[in-house]
């Protein structure tokens, strides 16, 4: 397992090393392909845990290491095109970083220590504030500061909520450890206050991470201004990795018989991001910024499924994945349409599916599918959620969910049909920027998984993400 | 009771000593040799004799402001306890009354100030009152803190022998609680950083401008009125400083007064060596006393 | 020891209200390194017979080298560069964020009355002058508005975590407070680069100039 973890830090040392600028898409390229390898090997022949049992391929670690591996292969093989496009860049840091942030996002799936994963989430906002500033605007400048600054204080915060659930593990016959299964099994010995406490910071901490609203700040501004690339892997990763690390503190709060506190928090912030999120995508004129708060409404639904429990979260895991790769394709798209016109805004965007026909088609499908649509694999997840809610008697949740669902369609249909179809005559147009393979192909591909998981839910997952939310506790 | 009369006498007669070390350390500072320490003696006889002159624009308030101000500060002198023995007059929650003794003082002169009709002193009184209405917080905070530790609500049962014992057990809560009492000390007196004793320029001055009018006999007793409710502010500072050391007799009064003689050094070498506040910026300073005492009120609590 | 440590944690929170009150950027940097340097007394001051004398002393160094040494000389650096010297009066003004800060204070003392701790006696003070560094960090990450302020806000949070992550210096591993002051380097680092390149883009370190993204 360590494998996974050490492959991609090699290959962004020899990234960061190498003089040539040519060469070193190769070696994302590469360091992609390998960790993808990897991880199938994982997944097939099912390893102990390693370091002493810090590091396991639990059920959790099982839905979203192998998005994440997928997600990154898929960017990396857009970045060969990308970054020849973007000679006029230095694209060490660039290269260099992605890789590190690979190895981190590792680390966090698999960790079952609390102290290591937080170390691994600090290690991807720092890998990742450098890249946000690629395109050297001052707009991208205020963006990095801002999700630098944000994402460190909510780290800063998180750590105080680890803090606290150490504590909470040293009360007298408690087991003195941050490790998952350790903290599981001493249940109703963890010290309750505690507990409860550490459940508030980590919540808001990682909350941050995800984007959860209110702490929700950086996204519009990093996702906007970030390169597509990017924006794919954070909003496809990294807020996936935030939801992992909530729903593994929510096992322990379960354990210690805090789960009625926790799950409350977790769907009123889940119906608030949603709300929030309506209210700000309506009259988007940036379509990369509405991306941005369709990840605040995503990862809303993604806190509501977790704490509704039962049903919706196994629906929630299930959404996980969707969302993650539905977001690669959407960024990576945006990314495309983006650099052929050389804007962001609606006014000045228009007939994206003549001019790229595979991205702009590419970018309506993802629309749709993002915002359930069937019969993408997002409108099962969504509309098991919303079972779940019904089903638990919880009908004003469950309306509010789907007025906001609606809502949601509604206001990012407006700015994307204002992009796709039309005339691209007399809208600007920047050289050398059509479809290619290297930059239609990875977001064909993801479309494609997205729609499989939609026509047909092997068996095999089903299990698993019903697994993965048994582990989280009812 | 002959005692704390005796300690009564003797403070009214050495308030004006104070001022004069205040100033010779000053001087000192200044590498000058200053006056005489004795100084405001001569120039409070000096002025007594001199004859007064009175504006027709001013009435029987700015005659009788600086008789009441005098009056009102010999009264709190009554309940105050110089180094550790009983005070002439105690009740419980008299320190409430010293407080706006001092604070009945300073709303005579500034009456009289506003009584002349002239701009000049009306801005003194304005900037001196606001400025007073900010120590007030900081300076019951300190008395409520002190009160708390030492389980006492007269200044006698305050400052007495409970004040030893609750050194021992809360010396940090009474550590800030003495350093606000010595900010509060320096806004109550007008000195620097708050106000400049010695300045003329009508830009920077606040107390000395609501005192411009008063002339002979009436400018004496100002003058003794400043030096006394310097030397009752400086005797309960000291008091607070050195509460832990207690001591029997004579050496009570000597330690007592050494402690009076090292609060004016401490208030020359303050003045020496900081420069008046920005006007603005002495809310902050008197706030962030308040807040100091409020801290160490809450670790009293705790 | 224990008289030490007190006197300690209430200087610290004393320095997080004249880090509150303060305009003048040098004198801020200073009460951070000051807070900094007394923080990492701690660890002697707090260690029990059970941890070995080399690992507290390591730590100890390597927290009064970061936060008294290294991080107030590059925040130095920072604002040399910049050349300025004050901050403006900030979104929440001086005396209203001391009040802000002192409420915070006495709510911190409340609330740690009721919070159970494993060794109580020797971690009487700790509790809420960790809770109250980190409201005071968190305060002026919010209301200030030039970028190195919110950097030194930042700091000051992180202060208060670690003092916090001192309570379990008796049974936690190494790793999660290296990592701490690992990031904190970190962190800071990456920070001031950026704020090298704030720094060429506007003339000022101000980052309410800074809102061009607007929905």
């Amino acid at each position: 397992m360590l494998f996974v973890v050490l492959a991609p830090l090699a290959f962004s040392v020899l990234a960061l090393l190498d003089p040539l600028a040519a060469r070193r898409p190769r070696a994302l390229l590469a360091g992609g392909l390998t960790h993808l390898a990897g991880v199938g090997w994982l997944i097939v022949a099912a390893p102990s845990p390693a370091l002493h049992g810090w590091l396991e391929l639990d059920p959790l670690a099982k839905v979203v290491l192998p998005v994440i591996s997928l997600l990154f292969a898929a960017c990396s093989v857009y970045a060969q095109g990308y970054l020849a496009r973007r000679r006029d860049r230095d694209n060490r840091l660039f290269v260099g970083g992605l890789l590190i942030l690979l190895s981190a996002m590792t680390v966090v799936a698999t960790s079952q220590h609390l102290g290591l994963s937080w170390v691994a989430i600090e290690l991807t906002t720092l890998s990742t504030a450098p890249l946000i500033y690629f395109d050297k605007s001052a707009r991208a400048l205020e963006a990095a500061w801002k999700y630098l600054l944000v994402c460190s204080l909510g780290i800063a915060l998180a750590l105080l909520g680890t803090f606290f659930l150490a504590l909470a593990s040293a009360s007298t016959g408690g087991p003195h450890s941050l490790l998952l299964s350790d903290l599981v099994r001493a249940g109703h010995m963890l010290s309750q206050a505690w507990v409860r406490a550490g459940f508030a910071f980590l919540l808001v901490g990682y909350g941050t991470k995800m984007g959860l609203a209110p702490l929700h700040s950086w996204k519009p501004d990093a996702y906007g201004e970030a390169p597509g690339i990017l924006g794919a892997l954070l909003s496809g990763g990294v807020t996936s990795l935030g939801f992992v690390s909530l729903a593994r503190v929510v096992q322990v709060c379960s354990a210690a018989g805090e789960a009625a506190f926790a799950r409350d928090a977790l769907v009123a912030m889940g119906l608030f991001s949603m709300g929030l999120a309506s209210v700000y995508v309506i009259g988007q004129r940036d379509f990369k910024r509405m991306l941005a708060y369709s990840s605040v409404e995503h990862m809303g639904i993604l806190a509501f499924g977790l704490g509704l429990g039962g049903v919706a979260t196994s629906s929630a895991m299930f959404h996980a994945v969707n969302n993650a790769l539905t977001k690669g394709v959407l960024f990576l798209a945006a990314g495309n349409i983006h650099r052929s016109y050389g804007s962001k805004l609606v006014d000045e965007v228009r007939g994206a599916a003549r001019r790229l026909p595979v991205s702009g088609s590419l970018f309506l499908a993802g629309f749709l599918a993002i915002t359930g649509s069937p019969p993408f694999g997002p409108f099962f997840s969504e509309f098991s959620i919303l079972n779940g809610a019904l089903g638990a008697g919880r009908y004003a949740v469950g309306a509010l969910y789907l007025i906001f669902l609606s809502v949601i369609f509604v206001g990012m249909g407006a700015t994307v049909l204002k992009v796709v179809p039309g005339d691209p005559a007399g809208a600007p147009e920047v050289a050398n920027t059509r479809d290619s393979l290297a930059t239609a192909g990875p977001p064909l591909f993801l479309m494609a998984l997205v729609l499989a998981l939609g026509l047909h839910l092997p068996r095999g997952l089903k299990v698993l993400f019903d697994a993965a939310a048994a582990r989280v506790g009812t | 009771m002959a005692l704390s009369l005796f300690d009564l006498f003797l403070a009214l007669l050495l308030a004006p000593l104070l001022l004069g070390v205040v100033n010779r350390v000053k001087s000192i500072f200044a590498g000058r040799r200053g006056p005489p320490l004795w100084q405001l003696y001569a120039d409070l006889l000096r002025l007594w004799r001199k004859g007064v002159v009175y504006s027709h624009t001013t009435t029987w308030v700015f005659r009788a402001g600086p008789l009441v101000a005098v009056a009102a500060l010999l009264t709190a002198a009554l309940f105050l306890p110089f180094g550790g023995a009983p005070a002439a007059l105690s009740f419980s929650g008299d320190f409430v009354l010293f407080a706006y003794l001092l604070g009945l003082a300073r709303f005579a002169t500034a009456l009289a100030a506003l009584d002349t009709g002239s701009s000049f002193e009306g801005m003194g009184a304005a900037r001196e009152v606001t400025f007073a209405s900010m120590a007030e917080p900081a300076l019951f905070l300190c008395l409520v803190t002190l009160a708390k530790a030492t389980g006492g609500l007269s200044l006698t049962a305050i400052l007495g022998p409970a004040l030893p014992e609750a050194w021992v057990r809360f010396a940090p809560a009474l550590l800030l609680a003495a350093i606000a009492l010595f900010v509060v000390t320096l806004a109550e007196n007008s000195r620097i950083p708050v106000d400049d004793p010695n300045t003329h320029l009508e830009l920077t001055m606040i107390h000395e401008v609501m005192v411009l009018d008063h002339s002979g006999p009436d400018f004496a007793l100002i003058q003794y009125g400043t030096s006394l409710k310097l030397f009752l502010s400086g005797a309960l500072f000291a008091r607070v400083a050195l509460g832990f050391c207690e001591r029997e007799g004579l050496l009570r009064l000597a330690l007592f007064l050494g402690g009076l003689a090292g609060f004016a050094t401490l208030v020359g070498v303050v003045e020496s060596t900081m420069a008046r506040l920005r006007l603005s910026r002495v809310p902050q300073l008197l706030v962030g006393a308040s807040v100091l005492s409020a801290f160490g009120l809450v670790l009293l609590l705790r | 020891m224990k008289a030490f440590a007190e006197m300690v944690f209430i200087l610290v929170v004393v320095i997080d209200f004249s880090l509150l009150v303060s305009s003048r950027l040098k004198a801020v940097i200073r009460a951070a390194a000051a807070q900094g340097a007394l923080l990492s007394v701690l660890p002697l001051l707090l260690s029990s017979e059970r941890v070995e004398v080399g690992h507290v002393l390591a730590l100890s160094l390597g927290a009064l080298v970061v936060k008294g040494v290294v991080i107030p000389w590059l925040l130095t650096v920072a604002i040399r560069e910049a050349r300025i010297r004050r901050e403006v009066e900030p979104i929440v003004g001086f005396i209203p964020s001391l009040i802000l800060g002192a409420v915070g204070v006495a709510l911190a003392f409340a609330l740690s009355n009721g919070m159970p701790l494993p060794t109580p006696e020797k971690h009487d003070l700790l509790v809420p002058t960790a809770l109250s560094t980190v409201w005071t960090g968190l305060l002026l990450v919010v209301s200030r508005r030039k970028a190195v302020s919110q950097v030194i806000g930042f700091l000051v949070l992180e202060n208060g975590v670690f003092v916090f992550g001192l309570l379990l210096s008796d049974f936690m591993p190494t790793m999660v407070e290296a990592g701490v002051l690992l990031d904190l380097v970190a962190a800071v680092f990456v920070m001031g680069i950026v704020m090298f390149d704030i720094n060429r883009e506007f003339s000022s370190l101000d980052t309410e100039k800074l809102s061009a993204p607007k929905d």
